[in-house]
């Protein structure tokens, strides 16, 4: 992979605060990146940096090998989508659009044709001359992407793109994002909390925490090998719990949790002796009865969310399980046993913390 | 408070604003056409073949828009300069900018008589400079008139510029530098077509206040007529159909004004979705960059608090102790001294305080009944209720001067016209009539911007009226009543225009103690009274500062 975009141990401290601590990626041409992580992960200080609005104290951005970290933003070539979108109130959307454009001196009949050709690619064509108030949140939205995309930038940025609309807009807007992405085949970066939009829209999605990326992956990646407790809980359900690794080979560890000893498949670093921290996705236990092979406890909630349920389950540590099951296994109250099925049951090295 | 008695409470206030507001201005109109055979438009064909009067009109319409041309091209680069540049005394110089708002127009005008009059401070130094044996200029003239303007009056587009600019959103701004704006074209294709609604608010309030501005042509006008002194001439000579005439004249063109800049603003108000965001767009300068922003701020500031400076200055100079030197050569205390020792001295100090007080205190509670009333029910009386607060705004102060002297002048207690003139009434009235609009503004936005959610929560916690009222509304209210309160306070304080033409011997304030202190030349005694007018206005303010209010 020829590297299209580099971002190179970028660092930016805010007073006592470290924003964006030693963030390096790396994207191939056309491949679109979702920063995924909570508020105050640095994500969106990221994306700033990136388009040129915050100045890094250490580190380097490249585009095609050429250094832009000194570049400024008007030059930059950086398309930026806000999150509330910024459209000039005062402009209507045709000149909203051709902004960028005027910037680069195109004018007349050129000018024209390449707004509408801006318009028609995000399916506004012939509302140039409406007024953005004037506009649905979803088509300011989509005006806002023409108008970033107008002046053909070498890299689109996305802040939320989707926070500002509608739940039920929300999933067919994240596909239309996604199918004009692919269309235009312009690296992109994107920046969300939502792990379902990350997946969505991501090719490559790195998850951050307090200003560093803890992973970069394919969301398959991520998924199924997160590199830490914090990836297995912030991408997808998943439950703590604390166990001890009595036997462990390349393939297989086998932990005692409580009074039961599970059989789990070793993690990808290796085999793995002692205290461990053990994340559980709801699909990696099933409820059984009272036995000595799983770990018992009571059911303290159920929830039904269509083909099956999901249930809690407080263990006798005090530890609660989320666990998946059939939709009549249990009821609250019940006393029941947890096994391993076999996946989805994630093995860390006890931190300190 | 019961329902009934709010409703009474409103139903009172209407009349009494009818009364005070609307009724005294009908007269003046009805007096235009009614010469002593009865009805006639003879006054009307006389104001239309007198050349002076024509003169007067176009000087009044001119030197407005003049002045708006000279307040925005001080003000807006002040504003930008504040907004965009961090550098040392930011805040500080960015507070005292402001500073000419406190100086009652009076107060400005005298301060600029002595720095730059021909006795001025500037005269004398340019005239030991370069040894000549007149004072090199005088300050006279439309020229003069335009200069102080253009002083007192750049604080409207620099406080409402740099409120429109607080509520800029930055993203707008990032927008416009990642699609290849540079500075230049961000300046004019984003941020000044977004600051429209604000330009077109400080054009319309330097209008406004240059139209209806007494002290400054008053003082400098010399041969230079403009509407407002023509007036008060045409009255003080007897002339009162005359000056009833040129009352209506000043009040259409204060209409057509507010009327085409009211409009300007309107349409691009309503296209205009700000957000109100702030920060993260300052400029940290460095370098030679610094350093000259830096500088040129703090001589810029300089310049404009001179005239205050000089004022302090001047305060410490005993009268008869000053004749040829550039500077004074001795000062003393005796001029405060005397402001406490003499009664005569004191009371004009004392009038003023006792009539700004009374003004301000029945404006805030005329303005607190009308606030549920205009806000909460959309009713036919609180739009009547609104319209009669802020009329006196649109009317030059002169002429609601004029209108209260001609309706309080007969004894017809059965038309609502009782003699007020003469008795110390009148012009605590002619005060409140004049706030009414400024206070009434400030606390009626305090009331919008009540969440009307609260009162519910509170009735729905077994709060009553009076009890929501007091520990619900008023407190959230605070900051719109001493915003509102202060501004009526030193209105009044400093009032100049309505007082020469409605005060009595006993109840002259301090304005006219100011000018006939000028007039016997006493220019420390004048001087003395400047400053403590300022600083009284200065302590209003202060005190009527929201201070939950976020620097900008």
């Amino acid at each position: 992979m020829t590297p299209f975009l580099e971002v190179d141990r970028l660092a930016k401290r805010f007073a006592a605060v470290v924003a964006v601590n030693e963030v390096t990626l790396t994207l191939a041409q056309g491949q679109i990146l979702a920063l995924l992580g909570p508020s105050g992960s640095g994500k969106t200080t990221t994306l700033r940096l990136l388009a040129g609005f915050e100045t890094p104290d250490q580190g380097r951005i490249l585009v095609e090998g050429n250094d832009v970290t000194a570049t400024r933003p008007a030059e930059r070539r950086f398309g930026m989508v806000f999150q509330h979108y910024a459209l000039f109130p005062h402009l209507d959307v045709g000149g909203n659009v051709a902004f960028g454009l005027e910037s680069l001196g195109v004018r007349g009949a050129d000018l024209e044709s390449r707004v509408s050709q801006a318009l028609r690619l995000v399916d506004l064509q012939g509302l140039d001359r409406r007024q953005v108030d004037q506009l649905s949140g979803g088509q300011q939205q989509r005006v806002a992407l023409a108008r970033a995309l107008a002046p053909e930038p070498r890299v689109l940025l996305l802040d939320e793109p989707l926070s500002n609309l509608d739940p039920t807009l929300r999933e067919r807007t994240r596909r239309e994002i996604r199918a004009l992405i692919r269309r235009v085949g312009i690296t992109t970066v994107i920046v969300t909390h939502e792990q379902e939009e990350a997946f969505d829209l991501g090719d490559l999605v790195a998850v951050m925490r307090q200003g560093r990326v803890e992973q970069v992956g394919t969301p398959e990646q991520l998924y199924g090998a997160p590199a830490n407790p914090f990836v297995a809980g912030f991408v997808g359900r998943a439950s703590a719990l604390e166990g001890t690794a009595v036997e462990s080979d390349a393939l297989t560890t086998r932990v005692r949790v409580g009074e039961a000893i599970w059989s789990v498949p070793s993690p990808a670093s290796g085999p793995l002796r002692g205290a461990v921290s053990l994340m559980v996705r709801p699909e990696g236990l099933r409820l059984g009865a009272q036995s000595s092979q799983g770990v018992n406890g009571t059911v303290i909630d159920r929830r039904f969310i269509g083909a099956e349920a999901l249930y809690t389950v407080r263990l006798a540590s005090g530890a609660e399980l989320e666990v998946i099951g059939d939709p009549g296994a249990a009821k609250a109250g019940d006393s029941v046993s947890v096994h391993p099925t076999g996946r989805g049951i994630l093995l860390y090295p006890r931190s300190g913390r | 408070m019961s329902r009934l008695r709010s409703g009474l409470a409103g139903r009172v206030l209407l009349v009494g604003l009818v009364w005070l507001v609307a009724y005294p201005l009908a007269l003046v109109l009805l007096e235009s056409v009614r010469g002593p055979g009865g009805w006639t438009l003879e006054y009307f064909r006389q104001f239309l073949g007198r050349y002076g009067d024509w003169q007067a009109l176009w000087g009044s319409l001119w030197i407005s828009l003049a002045s708006v041309l000279l307040s925005a091209a001080i003000g807006i680069p002040l504003a930008l300069l504040f907004w965009r540049y961090e550098f040392p005394g930011r805040r500080v110089l960015g507070v005292l900018v402001a500073l000419p708002a406190v100086l009652p127009p009076l107060v400005g005008v005298i301060a600029f008589l002595f720095l730059y009059g021909e006795t001025g401070f500037v005269a004398r130094l340019v005239q030991a400079l370069f040894r000549l044996e007149q004072a090199p200029w005088r300050l006279e003239g439309a020229m003069a008139i335009l200069l102080v303007h253009g002083y007192s009056m750049y604080v409207y587009f620099y406080l409402l510029v740099r409120a429109g600019l607080a509520a800029l959103d930055p993203a707008m701004l990032e927008a416009a530098e990642s699609l290849g704006a540079g500075r230049v074209r961000t300046l004019r294709h984003v941020i000044l077509p977004l600051l429209r609604p604000s330009l077109a608010g400080a054009s319309l309030l330097t209008f406004m206040t240059a139209l209806a501005s007494f002290s400054a042509p008053y003082i400098f006008g010399g041969g230079f007529r403009v509407m407002t002194t023509q007036i008060v001439s045409s009255r003080l000579n007897g002339d009162y159909g005359t000056a009833m005439v040129e009352t209506v004249a000043l009040t259409a063109v204060a209409l057509v004004g507010l009327w085409i800049i009211g409009r300007t603003g309107e349409t691009t108000a309503a296209a205009s979705g700000m957000k109100g965001a702030g920060g993260g767009i300052r400029l940290q300068t460095t370098g030679p960059t610094r350093v000259a922003v830096t500088v040129i701020s703090w001589l810029l500031v300089l310049g404009l608090l001179l005239p205050h400076l000089t004022l302090l200055l001047l305060s410490f100079v005993p009268i008869g102790t000053w004749t040829v030197e550039t500077f004074p050569p001795v000062y003393r205390l005796v001029n405060y001294l005397a402001l406490v020792r003499d009664p005569e001295r004191l009371r004009p100090l004392l009038n003023s305080l006792w009539m700004a007080t009374a003004a301000t205190v029945v404006a805030v509670g005329a303005a607190v009944v009308a606030g549920p009333l205009v806000t909460r029910r959309r009713s036919r009386g609180g739009t009547a209720l609104e319209g009669l607060l802020g009329l006196p705004w649109v009317v030059p102060g002169t002429v609601f001067a004029i209108a209260l002297a001609t309706a309080f002048s007969v004894h017809e207690p059965w038309l609502g016209r009782v003699i007020l003139i003469g008795t110390p009434w009148l012009l605590p009235l002619a005060y409140l009539v004049r706030n009414l609009p400024i206070t009434s503004r400030a606390i009626l936005a305090g009331f919008r911007g009540l969440d009307p959610t609260l009162d519910e929560a509170a009735a729905s916690l077994g709060a009553g009226r009076w009890r929501t009222l007091r520990e619900v509304t008023l407190p959230l209210l605070r900051p719109a009543l001493s915003a509102g309160a202060a501004l009526a306070f030193v209105t009044a304080l400093g009032d100049f225009v309505t007082s020469i033409v409605l005060y009595t011997y006993d109840t002259r304030p301090l304005s006219l103690e100011i000018l006939s202190s000028l007039r016997q030349g006493d220019v420390g005694v004048a001087a003395a009274y400047g400053v403590l007018l300022m600083v009284l206005s200065a302590l209003a303010f202060a005190a009527g500062r929201d201070r939950r209010t976020v620097e900008t």
